[in-house]
Order: structure tokens, then C-alpha cells, then sequence
């Protein structure tokens, strides 16, 4: 280092654009340039896709649904592929954490609404590309074939479902320490798949347990997964549950990125 | 840019300020007022409780009792005005974006930011600006760091031991630039437990020690304190408050017929006990480190300074 500039001007006015936007547009980059991240969220729900599905190719009637086995299969891959992705999403803030990152960021004008968008849109990223390899999966080597409108129901409903899993994956991110992160994400998401029925039905249509897994968001995100080959919009308490627990997430994440000023 | 909730406040008061955690008390009533254009360094061991006053200062913990008030206001309200940069003790860069976009990216979160090209030459890293920034040497991550803390064109600048991870180039170079930043005549507080970065940079030292302030002053007024030599002889029947009452001597204290004597000006105690007690023998004279100045200051039974030290500590190495 020689001569220093000592001037700081001003940046230009007019070349700027909303705070937010250019946030979230360097939020996405860095999720484009390290998209390994997807590995764990994809590599699952495809090996098991194309081995079980390919398995079963020529079930045509799967459990009396009249569906064919790898269409079912793909709705429980996409549904919780997508959750994983989303969920990985904000998990990144563990390691981001421990950089002291969180802290630096506390220290800008930067809005807990807008490190949350950001953050959301991150995990959408990597759940829209998990989405689209497991559908091109299923058409291509498993032969699946659906109408137009199933394929728009199914993604449409799973993007909206997403929303309380994105923010859910944030407040895992400032909860749970980076060490412990993997596992911690493993076991949720393997919990909320299960318990959704992503890896097949689990407590047929009625009792006390299908109640009340009725009241859990990844239950509806099967559900749309499943929209595709229903034809079945959400009913009135699949909007309730999935409004429900994206109220709960995002108060926990913006809690978090609150209260989360002190040294890690 | 100038930031004014209240007309001509200070930059930073800071009020009866109190934080502990768990039974540990980490700032242990801090009062401090810096004023605008101030360069100010908190000096102070490790553990003294600089880092978590600066937390506090800066709003990233809330005080447990007291105020901390940044330009007559709340700490928030000056991050939000773009009035505050701060570099925090530890912290590193995110992965995956370059140097200069990630200072684009932080610059565009306040309201008038300066020119991104501009910080990039007062840090020095237009040579790295093209390069991903978790991927650079200590040094040039720090000067980072300092972008980043100067990108919102702040009127007060907040530095935890910047220098603590640097070798001797690199602090220098780290101060040289700081040097340029100063002439601006913004407000810098600055921790460190280096008294010569203390001396050569600031024109006011806060010595910190056990949470609390123990002595505020110019820079020669506490490098004076700080600075204290020790006089040891053999020296047999004079009386301690004789010694005591020598030109130069702060303290004297005798061990059978050694004695020590604690000098400020250790030059003319030692030309009056030798003028004075011509069987004075054994000479020898010691400079006292920062620790022992610090101890002698606090006095080794200040209450809460090994709690702090261990607070601050566990703050570090938590998971």
C-alpha cells in the first residue's frame, strides 16, 4: 500500500436500486455459486425415486388408487426433496453464525423482514431446481406422463406449501449450533416426511393419528404433491394449517435474527 | 453525512452502564462520554470488559441497567442513519462472492452510502477487489472488515482489537490506514490491549479493568500512570513513609531489608535515594508491564475482575 485515495464520495444517486432487491440478488448469487448445498436435499429423493420407482414401473394400479406407482412415488419425492431444499436453505445461517456474520449484519439497517426474504428466497432457489431434476427424473427414465394442469396444480400448490418450511429452516439456522445442524436437519425433515405420508401412507384415511397429522404442514404438502393425480385443490383446513404454521415460522425467524446480537 | 436526533449530543454516552452474565459481571458501571471528532482508545486486558461494552454500545446486547446512547439517541437509530460502522472483534467474511461485491451488497443496505470504489482505495484492496472474499490472507480480510465498516460513510467508527489477528506488517499497514480515515476528523473508539497502539494512535485513553473505568485521561496523562518503574534496593532501617515521601515515588514497600519503591518518575527517585541514603546498594530499576500497572490501578483484590475475565472468555469460546 502507497498513496491512499483519502476522498470518500458519495455512490451516484439513481443508480441504486431498492436496499432489498440488491440484498436478495447477492443472497441468490451466492446460492448459485454453491449449489453442492442441493446434494443432500436431491441426491435422497432421487436415488430412491429411480430405484424404487424404477423398481415398480409397471404397477399401474398402486394400492387400488387406480394411480400408476411411480406418479404416486414422484408426489412423496417432490414433497419432501422440496421441504429438504427450502429447509437447507436457511440452515446456512448456522455456519454463517458462527463467522460472527449475523452480528456484522445486526450492525447495517438492514430489515429483519427483508434478511428473511432473502434468506426464503434462497431456499425456494434450490427447492424449484430440486423440483424440476426429480420431475425431469420421472418423465424421462421412469416414463411418467400427467396433463398440463396436473403438473400446474402440483407445483403451484408445493411452491405455496413451501412457505412455512423456508422460514422454519431459518429459525433452525439461528437456533441449533452449526456442529449440530446435519443431524438436527436430518431428523426433522425425515419426521415431518414421515409423518406427512411423503414415503407412502401411513395411517390410512381416518383415526386419531391421521387427525392429527392432518394438522401438520408437511401432511398438506404431500397433499399437493399428490393434487397432480387427485385433481384435488386443498380443502379449507389444508389453507388454515399451512397459514398457521407459516405465522409460527416466520415469528420464530424474525425472533431469532432479533435476538441473535450476542457472540457466538 | 452528519446524524443529529439531538443537536450537538455527544457521539456516545454511555450511563451507568451494567451487564453480567449468569452470576458474572462483565461491565460493571460503566460511565463514559466520547464527543465528537474524539480518536479514543479503550485500553485494557483481556477480559477487562471492552468487548462487552462495545456490544452494548452498539445495541448487539441490551444492558442488564444504564444507557447507552449514540448521538443523543437509541443505539438502533444511529445503525439505521448509516452513523455507526463498526468492526467486531471476531468475525469473518461469507463464502462465494468477491470483495467488491460483497461491499456492494453491504452498501446497499443504508441510506447514503459512499462509492464503493472509494473504500476499496482507502482500504487498499483494489488489487483484491476481483477476488472471492473468503479466500484472502488476515491481513487483507481485516482491511475488509474495515471496508465494511466504512462503507455507510460513518461519523463514528467502532474497532474491537482490530489488530489482535495481525502480525507487525500487517499492523501496520492496518494503522496507516486507519491514519487516513482519522484526518477526516470523524470519531474513532477503538479497543486494544496494546498501549504503544493506544499512544501512537488516540488522543484519549479509557483503562478498563474488572468492567469498570479506572482511569481516563489524555494520552500522556495515562501512559504517566501506566508507565510506572520499580526501584528495588537493599536498604536496611529507613522507614517506608521516608521513602514514600521521596521526590518520584508513588509507593514504597519493604521485605526484611529490601525495599520497593513504585515511580512514576523513576529518574528523580532514584537521584534522591542515592542523594539521600549513599548505602543504598543493590540497585535495580524494572519497567512494570501493562499487567502490573493495570494491578496496581485495580489492586489485585478488585472485586469482579476474574469473573469478568471469565465471562468474557466463555462469551468467546461458547458454542
Amino acid at each position: 500500500m502507497t498513496a491512499l485515495d483519502t476522498t470518500i464520495r458519495p455512490a451516484l444517486p439513481g443508480r441504486r436500486r431498492p436496499p432489498g432487491l440488491t440484498y436478495t440478488g447477492y443472497e441468490l448469487l451466492r446460492t448459485v455459486r454453491n449449489l453442492r448445498l442441493t446434494v443432500f436435499s436431491l441426491a435422497f429423493p432421487l436415488v430412491l425415486l429411480v430405484i424404487v420407482g424404477g423398481a415398480n414401473k409397471d404397477v399401474g394400479d398402486f394400492l387400488g388408487t387406480g394411480i400408476s406407482f411411480p406418479l404416486y412415488y414422484l408426489a412423496g419425492m417432490i414433497s419432501w426433496g422440496a421441504m429438504m431444499a427450502v429447509i437447507s436453505g436457511g440452515a446456512r445461517i448456522a455456519p454463517e453464525r458462527q463467522l460472527g456474520w449475523v452480528r456484522q449484519l445486526r450492525l447495517t439497517p438492514l430489515r429483519p423482514a427483508t434478511y428473511l426474504t432473502a434468506k426464503i428466497a434462497s431456499g425456494y432457489l434450490l427447492g424449484i431446481l430440486t423440483m424440476a431434476v426429480l420431475t425431469a427424473a420421472a418423465v424421462l427414465v421412469l416414463g411418467v406422463r400427467m396433463p398440463l394442469d396436473g403438473w400446474a396444480r402440483m407445483y403451484l400448490l408445493v411452491l405455496i406449501g413451501l412457505v412455512p418450511f423456508a422460514a422454519f429452516g431459518v429459525w433452525i439456522g439461528h437456533v441449533v449450533s452449526p456442529d449440530a445442524i446435519g443431524p438436527a436437519m436430518g431428523g426433522i425433515t425425515a419426521l415431518f416426511a414421515l409423518l406427512g405420508g411423503a414415503w407412502g401412507p401411513l395411517t390410512g384415511n381416518s383415526g386419531v393419528l391421521h387427525s392429527v397429522t392432518e394438522w401438520i404442514p408437511s401432511y398438506w404438502l404431500v397433499q399437493a404433491g399428490q393434487s397432480a393425480f387427485t385433481g384435488q385443490w386443498w380443502p379449507a383446513q389444508g389453507w388454515l394449517v399451512i397459514a398457521l404454521w407459516t405465522a409460527l415460522a416466520v415469528g420464530l425467524a424474525t425472533r431469532a435474527y432479533r435476538r441473535d446480537g450476542a457472540r457466538v | 453525512m452528519t446524524t443529529n436526533p439531538v443537536p450537538a449530543a455527544p457521539a456516545l454516552t454511555l450511563t451507568a452502564l451494567r451487564k453480567s452474565f449468569g452470576t458474572t459481571r462483565a461491565v460493571d458501571g460503566v460511565d463514559l462520554t466520547v464527543d465528537r471528532g474524539e480518536i479514543v482508545a479503550l485500553l485494557g486486558p483481556n477480559g477487562a470488559g471492552k468487548s462487552t461494552t462495545i456490544d452494548l454500545l452498539l445495541g448487539l446486547t441490551q444492558p442488564d441497567s444504564g444507557t447507552a446512547a449514540l448521538y443523543g439517541g437509541p443505539p438502533r437509530t444511529a445503525v439505521l442513519a448509516g452513523a455507526v460502522g463498526a468492526m467486531l472483534q471476531t468475525g469473518r467474511l461469507v463464502e462465494n462472492l468477491s470483495v467488491r461485491e460483497l461491499l456492494t451488497m453491504m452498501a446497499s443496505l443504508y441510506p447514503r452510502p459512499a462509492a464503493v470504489d472509494d473504500v476499496l482505495a482507502l482500504a487498499g484492496l483494489q488489487e483484491v477487489a476481483a477476488k472471492r472474499a473468503d479466500k484472502l490472507s488476515g491481513g487483507q480480510t481485516q482491511r475488509v472488515r474495515f471496508a465494511i465498516a466504512l462503507v455507510s460513510d460513518p461519523d463514528l467508527l467502532v474497532l474491537d482489537e482490530p489488530t489482535a489477528a495481525l502480525d507487525v506488517s500487517g499492523r501496520y499497514e492496518f494503522w496507516q490506514v486507519m491514519r487516513t480515515f482519522a484526518d477526516r476528523g470523524r470519531t474513532i473508539l477503538f479497543a486494544t490491549h496494546y498501549l504503544e497502539e493506544a499512544d501512537q494512535f488516540a488522543d484519549r485513553i479509557v483503562l478498563m479493568s474488572g468492567g469498570r473505568v479506572v482511569a481516563d485521561g489524555s494520552t500522556t496523562e495515562i501512559k504517566s500512570v501506566v508507565q510506572v518503574r520499580t526501584i528495588r534496593a537493599t536498604l536496611p532501617a529507613v522507614p517506608v513513609p521516608e521513602l514514600t515521601a521521596l521526590p518520584g515515588v508513588a509507593a514504597a514497600s519493604r521485605h526484611g531489608d529490601s525495599v520497593t519503591l513504585s515511580c512514576p518518575d523513576a529518574d528523580t527517585a532514584l537521584r534522591a535515594l542515592l542523594a539521600r541514603y549513599s548505602g543504598a546498594r543493590d540497585l535495580e530499576v524494572r519497567g512494570a508491564g501493562l499487567d502490573e500497572a493495570f494491578r496496581r490501578l485495580t489492586g489485585d483484590d478488585a472485586p469482579g475482575t476474574d469473573d469478568a475475565q471469565r465471562a468474557d472468555v466463555l462469551q468467546e469460546v461458547a458454542p
